[in-house]
This record gives C-alpha cells, structure tokens and sequence, in this order.
C-alpha cells in the first residue's frame, strides 16, 4: 500500500485503492473499444482508449470508479475516453452507489478528437450536476503524471470533494499552453518549482481547490476518498453562493500577489519558502494552525 | 449579426443589456416574461473576474425564484490564459460558472446559449456548453484550438490538417463540426426575428442530454452515443 499513485498505472490505482478483488470493470480491453479515429493520424491505439470504468467497493461501500491512464496520449479526452466516463456517470444516476470516485490523470482534450473530447467534458459536468442533486458524492482524486489541466480541471471544479497530492496539478491553460501562447516572462514552463508552487496539490488546498492533501501513495489516497465520501456538500443555491462569497474573498485578499509565496506568507504561513519540502503530515499541521483554510463550498 | 443586432431583434420594445469589460448582463421581455441574459463579447478572454461576475449573475436570477429563461450569450476568446488566472483557481471560477448555469436549469430556469462569434476551449465549456440547448447564429465560429496551434501540438504538417479537416468533422474548428459533433443542436435564422426562435426553443427543450445521439445521427461523433450506452447496460447486468 505504499505504492506511489504518480508512478502507478490506472489499473494499478484502481486494484490497490478498492477492496482486494472487488473491481469490476464496464467495457474492458478485451472488448476493444478504441478510437476510430487515431489511425488518421497514424497514431497507436489502446484497447481502453486510456480510462478504465467500472464498480467495486471501497471499505464495504458500493462505489463507481473512473481511472484515466496519463500514459497514453497524456489521459486526454477522445471520444470513446470521454463516452466511457459519460456512461458511467449517467449509470450512477439510476444504479445509484454510495458515491463516485473519479482518478484524474490528464491534459484534458484529446487535440485529435478535439470536439468529440471538448463536448464529452460539457456532458460530464451535466451528468456530475444530476448525480450531485441525487445526493451522490463525486470526489476527485488528482495525483497522476499528466496532471489535471485544461477541461480536466473545470470537471475537477464541479466534483463534491476533491484529493490532492504535491503531483496533482490542478489548472486550466497548462504552463506550455501559457508560455506558448504568452511568453516566457509569463509563465516558463520550465521551472518545475513554479508549476508546483502555482498549480500543485498544496497551493490548492491552502487556497480552498482542494479539501485534502495527501501523500503520493495509495494508501494515503484511499484514506483521503473514505474521509471525503462521507463529507460531501448538497449541490444548491446555498452551497454555490457561499462557493460565490468564497472565491470573490479569494481575489479580493491575494488579487495583487504575483506569486503562490506572498498568498502563503499573508495567510500567515511563517516560512513560505519552506513549504515545498513540507511533508503530508507537517503541512496538515501547518494548515491546522491557520485561519480560513477551511473551504468547504463547492 | 452583431450583438446590437441581435438584441434589437429579440427585443424590440427595448431590453436593459449591457455590455462592461466583454461581459454581457441584464434582461428583456420575451413573450410576456422575463429573459435573463448574460454572456461575453468582442472575442474577450473569460478570466477568474468575469467569470464570477457572470456567475453572480445567473445566482441572482435563481435567487429571485420563478422560472425565467436564462439567455447565455457568447462571442468570447478561450480562457483568459496568465499566471495570475491559474495562481487563483481559474479551473474553480469557471467551473462555477458552469455548476451555476447547471442549477439554474435543475431549478427550472431553461438556460439557451446562443453563440454568435468565437469561442474557445475553457470559456466555451463554461458557457455555452453548460445551457441545456445551444444554439448559433450564421458566422459563428466556434473551436477547441485553430489548425495551426493543432499543428504545433500533433507534430503533423498545417496542409495536411487542413487537407483532413474536410473530410474529418472530429477535430477540425467551425460551426459546421460542432454541429455534426451535436454540441450545437441547431442554427438560426438571422433574417426571422429571434425572439420567436428562442421562445420556440424554451417551449421544447431537450428533456435530457442527447448531444451524443446528435453527434451520432449527424456523424460528427459517431461513437461516443454507444459506448455510453454500453457501460449503462453493462452497469445494470
């Protein structure tokens, strides 16, 4: 259990995470559903289209589960990758599990596939809000190699709950995407530092984009999805207003701060440039001493 | 058409619409009700502010109660793309925005998005796509990324993608292919007044998502409605 989520594969994740032999999978390899349209491009296929879906049980509890594989094409959404996931939501819905675990892994759309990947991302975000409103938790679990970025990150917005650990980067425009488009004197995606200080698992559960931040492993993980099931909030006027009240704060207090260093250093952490190396447990210990790092709207 | 354009033709006893910074709010009468309208204009990027200005927006219409229609507007840039938007949870406001459009319409506010312009990867997501029916206007030039930036991506020469983009709806920007792909379920009529077009869409909404089964029966997505069918079948056997 103290295999590390990063180097895990999706199926590694999913075995270790549930209930020794729980798992069952929905459309697996062997019925080979992938993408008509890689060949085009002359790109290889994989038997799963890089997600794996299905039903197992965590702690006893029915859970649905989806796992994106960031090893293949960056755990991008194409469109047998995206309907999987839509499918399996949308099967929550009537099956009705105590709750949804969803395993980013992912760059977000799939370039490819680009309007299948981007339309897949609309119809997830519906079938979260419907199963959301059916008091069925979704918590995201982000800790791969490919990140959570792009339409990745606005799914990771509408979950109930959300765990992170340092490797989860969590955004919208990657830091390629941003230097690409505006410059190294922007964004130099090269500086690791700050891709993990600006996107990373403890900038967002400091600021309030995540509710847990755990260590790279699966155990750690597993804890953090039992935790988090059992806390989720209702999806209604009272929960977004407050999430409105709770991200106008945000920009209002760290608005001018060029960097995540001075939004730690005036939430009162005393030393911001030693926070990086912090382990799981002496970060918990730092945020326990701090004010307002309780966010529980979303 | 021009969003003045457009608001004259929904509402030709007058409207109170603005425009401030690329972002569109207000109301108008429609068919005897109110019309709550939001949206972003002039190509503008959706950063984390106009995000929450257009949630706060929408919030209030489902404050106020009844069931006024929700009219989202959309002629933006992609996301607003800086350091600054990602460093206080971009991925967060617009997420928001989309999870607020998505109550509105679970509380009985239809919510129509009428795109007339561009748009973009995350500011399409939380806008447009989020309305329970999206429609556009003639011109309207939707897009996950243009050809070129495509090109940089996948390595695969700008000739080439163009060359596939005529026969391939999957990948390619344009109107035409996210309405094959069933994002966009139908176009407008710019010469027809829209106030009745859009009144006609409120009275038969899509009772549940079916963009999957448009992108099938249109081609666009000629997959995505199965698969999704098969795991549902396979989680109930």
């Amino acid at each position: 259990m103290s295999l590390s989520w990063y180097e895990a594969s999706a199926r590694q994740r999913v075995a270790a995470l549930l209930d020794a032999g729980s798992f069952e999978e929905f459309v697996g390899p062997e019925q080979r559903a992938m993408s008509p349209h890689l060949p085009l491009f002359d790109l290889p296929r994989a038997f799963d289209d890089g997600i794996v879906v299905g039903r197992g049980r965590l702690d006893g509890r029915a859970v649905y589960l989806a796992a994106q594989e960031g090893r293949f094409m960056g755990g991008a959404f194409g469109e047998v990758h995206g309907a999987k996931l839509v499918g399996l939501l949308r099967a929550a819905l009537t099956e009705t599990p105590d709750a949804v675990l969803i395993l980013f892994d992912t760059g977000g759309v799939r370039l490819q596939e680009a309007n299948a990947g981007e339309t897949a991302i609309a119809e997830t975000m519906r079938a979260i809000a419907d199963l959301r409103r059916a008091g069925i938790p979704v918590v995201g679990l982000v800790g791969g190699r490919a990140g959570c970025f792009g339409g990745g990150g606005l799914i990771a917005g509408t979950c109930s709950r959300l765990a992170v650990s340092e490797g989860g980067r969590i955004s919208v425009s990657g830091p390629e995407v941003i230097e690409t488009n505006k410059g190294a004197e922007e964004f130099d995606s090269k500086d690791r530092a700050l891709v993990w200080r600006t996107m990373g698992g403890k900038h967002r559960r400091l600021t309030g984009g995540a509710d847990v931040f755990c260590d790279d492993t699966v155990a750690a993980f597993r804890a953090a999805a039992l935790d988090l099931v059992g806390r989720a909030p209702a999806f209604d006027l009272a929960t977004l207003e407050a999430e409105q009240a709770r991200l106008e704060a945000r920009i209002a207090r760290f608005g001018d701060c060029r960097d995540a260093t001075a939004i730690w250093a005036r939430l009162g952490v005393n030393d911001p440039a030693g926070v990086p190396a912090l382990s799981a447990a002496d970060f918990d210990g730092l945020v326990a001493g701090l004010e307002g790092t309780t966010h529980d709207a979303r | 058409m021009t969003l003045a354009e457009i608001l004259a033709s929904l509402f030709p006893e007058g409207h109170s619409v603005n425009v401030a910074d690329g972002l569109i709010t207000g109301h108008g009468p429609l068919d005897g009700r109110d019309l709550s309208v939001v949206g972003v204009d002039g190509d503008t990027p959706l950063g984390i502010e106009g995000a929450l200005t257009l949630s706060a927006a929408v919030l209030a219409t489902v404050r106020a109660g009844g069931a006024a229609p929700i009219l989202v507007l959309v002629d933006s840039d992609s996301q607003r793309m800086s350091r600054r938007d990602e460093l206080l949870g971009l991925n967060e406001c617009l997420a928001h925005l989309a999870k607020a459009l998505l109550l509105a319409d679970a509380q009985g506010h239809p919510t129509i998005g009428l795109i007339y312009g561009h748009s973009a990867a995350g500011a399409f997501i939380a806008t447009a796509l989020a309305t329970r029916v999206l429609v556009a206007l003639p011109g309207a030039n939707p897009s996950v990324m243009d050809l070129p930036s495509v090109a940089r991506v996948t390595k695969l020469p700008l000739e080439k993608l163009e060359t596939m983009a005529k026969s391939t709806p999957v990948f390619a920007p344009g109107l035409d292919n996210m309405v094959q792909a069933g994002a966009v379920q139908a176009v407008l009529d710019p010469v027809q007044p829209l106030g009745p077009q859009i009144a006609a869409l409120i009275t038969d909404l899509p009772r549940q998502d079916d963009r999957d089964a448009l992108g099938k029966a249109r081609g666009g997505r000629p997959v995505a409605h199965d698969i999704a069918a098969r795991v549902v079948e396979a989680a109930r056997a």
